[in-house]
């Protein structure tokens, strides 16, 4: 098999990687993917890069278990011309290469005065549910979003997450983490058409990561926002539909995909409506991208909110492998609707809830 | 003030200038020296601000390798790189002006001494991880179809790290034209090499299938000549090479913090190369090429101090390359 078949790459997440990846590598002889078991007919763990060393023998590269040494290769290649995407097969081993893209590729442009580029896309599957256990589901990019330099980008399945994997590669000249929930995979996409996809309006901003707000009332009014990205995105969703529908509380949903750096306009603009933020992640909860976020809201939006801002994140624990342990640590469904029910309830005191 | 054909190629500036191989490299290494020495001074002298690791004693290896690469080709080096930047780029006023933090420094003042960059010319003060780096910018070359390779530059100490072998690896799996020079001066930082290194360096490279060999010198005709096969093999096969030098740095591991044995040193004096390399010419051909090597170090000096310190509101600058 060369290619995920024609209805596959149309519907889920899986597919739009995969086709983007193909395109790119059609398109642009500079672009080099390299990573753990990639080379068909096996294709890569998470099957994201299958067909590839098919179809571009040349410039798929797979690699030995060397996370430091080939992201490093890789911030090499880029520097001397080549557009290199590198997989870390799972997240949680994106630490072994924390040195390149600490001290090296997110260094290089800056520190050399813009005499080089580091156009190097390192892309990995994070996140749970899936019974891996504490070393094969954690969400750790909240580590890699405070470094100069890097750019974090998570796409989600209200974004087109094979034309944001484009833009990493052949528009943007600085190093990207490229964030992929691995329960994402499977999902379909859902695409927004004439402003609006299912019974949500939806907003996009121009952004070159740009940011999705979804709204239950045609962005007239709203009780609660919920800033949610990547696998979390389609659990806010879930929870807004089941709290419209339960108790006729209006969500919009504020759905960024660039992590860093973070514009905060479209959150503001959500809260100018509600008043009420909670911000939901996957990641455990103790300096994270929604500590940012409400930091950042605090600091700089304190006039629009009405109620403290809740978080829902995952329990600061390792994540189990057992499923109702698993399902305990890391945020549910259940939790978001708490959380909303909590900000809607609460004026002063700040909640943090957990899974 | 430089020259197009020559300011990308070592090999063509140093073919360029007029003496005998030895009177060559000689003007090389006392300009390395003197620019060093001059550093320190200002350092005591409280003019020059941070920290800075010369290469006092090693810079043989510097002339020796890298006067035989072209304008195709790429250095990695790390926090020991003044002798390496000197022989590569010829632009000792560059250098003094990033040390003093100057805007027209090499990078502006943002690097300093140990995070320097000049047309193929790099360096980082993290040790291990540009080691991958030079694998990768290697490769890169391979795939252009340039022609180029790339030289990096690691201590004996760097041999701790495990991404080296990493790289290693790498460059030997997927043929990158990379030579790995290990600079061993025996010493990394306070520590001897018997307390960081066990087994043989030479035979880590030959773990991996990379040709390797060493060389005991601080003679610069000797390393010129023996590199002189090196890198013409790996440009050749498009293979990596590993090749250790054992040599000895004279100088402190930064500034004043030396606290190796003062006999060991003092016994190590005798190989210093730039009087090893004197005492073979003429000694008034000796005392015009140190006259002018202090001269352009003076140059420089003056050309640094006259330049401004960079403006802060520049500090958004080149978040994106210029390219
Ligand atoms: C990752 C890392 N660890 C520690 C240091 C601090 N450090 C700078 S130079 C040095 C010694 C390096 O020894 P060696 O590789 O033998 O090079 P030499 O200084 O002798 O040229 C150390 C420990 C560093 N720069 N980077
Ligand atoms: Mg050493």
């Amino acid at each position: 098999m060369s290619r995920l078949d024609e209805s596959e790459r149309e519907l889920n997440v899986l597919g739009s990687l995969n086709g983007a990846l193909h395109s790119i590598l059609g398109d642009d002889d500079r672009v080099v993917v390299l990573g753990e078991d990639l080379l068909d007919p096996y294709g890569g763990a998470f099957k994201v890069t299958r067909g590839l060393s098919d179809a571009y023998p040349d410039r798929v590269l797979t690699t030995p278990i060397s996370e430091a040494g080939f992201t490093g290769v890789a911030v090499g290649m880029a520097m001397r011309g080549l557009r290199p995407v590198v997989e870390i097969m799972f997240g949680d081993f994106l630490m072994l290469a924390a040195d390149q893209l600490l001290n090296h590729a997110s260094k290089y442009t800056w520190m050399y005065e813009g005499k080089v580029d580091v156009p190097l896309v390192v892309r990995t599957p994070m996140g749970g549910r899936r019974g891996y256990g504490p070393t094969h589901s954690q969400s750790i990019e909240k580590h890699f979003i405070g470094m100069p330099g890097l750019v974090v980008v998570a796409p989600s399945v209200f974004h087109d997450p094979g034309a944001l994997l484009r833009t990493a590669v052949v528009d943007d000249d600085r190093p990207v983490l490229f964030v992929e929930n691995k329960l994402m995979y499977a999902r379909p996409l859902r695409r927004i058409q004439g402003g609006r996809v299912g019974d949500m309006a939806a907003r996009v901003d121009d952004a070159r990561y740009p940011t999705v707000t979804l709204s239950y009332d045609d962005f007239r009014d709203a009780d609660v926002t919920l800033v949610a990205y990547g696998g979390m995105a389609e659990l806010a969703a879930r929870a807004a539909e089941r709290l419209l529908l339960d108790d006729e509380v209006v969500c919009e949903i504020v759905l960024p995909s660039s992590l860093n750096p973070l514009d905060l306009t479209p959150v503001r603009q959500s809260l100018a409506r509600s008043g009420r933020l909670v911000v939901c992640e996957e990641a455990a909860p103790i300096a994270s991208w929604g500590s940012e976020m409400i930091a950042r809201v605090s600091a700089e939006a304190f006039d629009l909110l009405e109620a403290a801002p809740v978080k829902v994140a995952a329990r600061n624990l390792p994540i189990a492998n057992t499923r109702d342990l698993e399902r305990a640590i890391l945020p549910q469904e259940s939790d978001i609707v708490a959380a909303v029910t909590r900000a809607i309830g609460s004026h002063t005191t700040p909640v943090h809830l957990a899974g | 003030m430089t020259d197009p054909t020559t300011e990308r190629s070592p090999k063509a500036r140093f073919d360029s200038l007029s003496g005998s191989v030895d009177e060559r490299l000689y003007s090389q290494m006392t300009l390395i020296r003197q620019f060093e020495e001059r550093l320190l001074q200002l350092f005591e002298g409280g003019e020059l601000f941070g920290t800075t690791h010369c290469c006092i004693g090693q810079e043989a290896d510097a002339v020796g390798i890298l006067n035989h690469l072209d304008e195709r080709d790429i250095v990695f080096s790390n926090h020991r790189c003044h002798g390496h930047f000197l022989v590569y780029g010829d632009r000792p006023e560059l250098l003094m002006a990033e040390m003093m933090g100057k805007a027209g420094g090499l990078v502006g003042g943002r690097g300093g001494s140990q995070h320097i960059c000049y047309h193929g010319f790099h360096s980082n003060g993290v040790q291990g991880g540009i080691v991958p780096n030079a694998v990768g910018m290697a490769m890169a070359e391979k795939l252009k179809g340039t022609g180029g390779m790339a030289v990096v530059f690691l201590g004996d100490g760097t041999l701790g790290q495990g991404v080296v072998y990493e790289a290693l690896n790498l460059a030997s799996l997927w043929s990158a034209p990379v030579l790995f020079v290990i600079e061993d001066n025996q010493w990394a930082q306070s520590t001897p090499v018997e307390k960081e290194l066990a087994g043989d360096m030479v035979a880590r490279g030959r773990a991996f299938g990379i040709r390797s060999g060493e060389i005991t010198s601080t003679d610069a005709s000797e390393i010129y000549a023996h590199f002189a096969d090196i890198v013409a093999s790996v440009r050749e096969t498009g293979r990596p090479r590993f090749e250790v030098v054992h040599t000895y740095r004279l100088c402190h591991h930064s500034k004043s913090d030396d606290k190796r044995p003062r006999e060991q040193v003092e016994a190590r004096r005798v190989g210093d190369p730039v009087p090893l390399l004197a005492r073979r010419l003429d000694p008034s051909v000796v005392a015009r090429l140190d006259a002018e090597a202090g001269r352009r170090v003076t140059e420089a000096e003056e050309h640094a101090r006259s330049l401004p310190f960079p403006d802060p509101s520049t500090l958004e600058d080149s978040l994106v390359s210029a390219r």
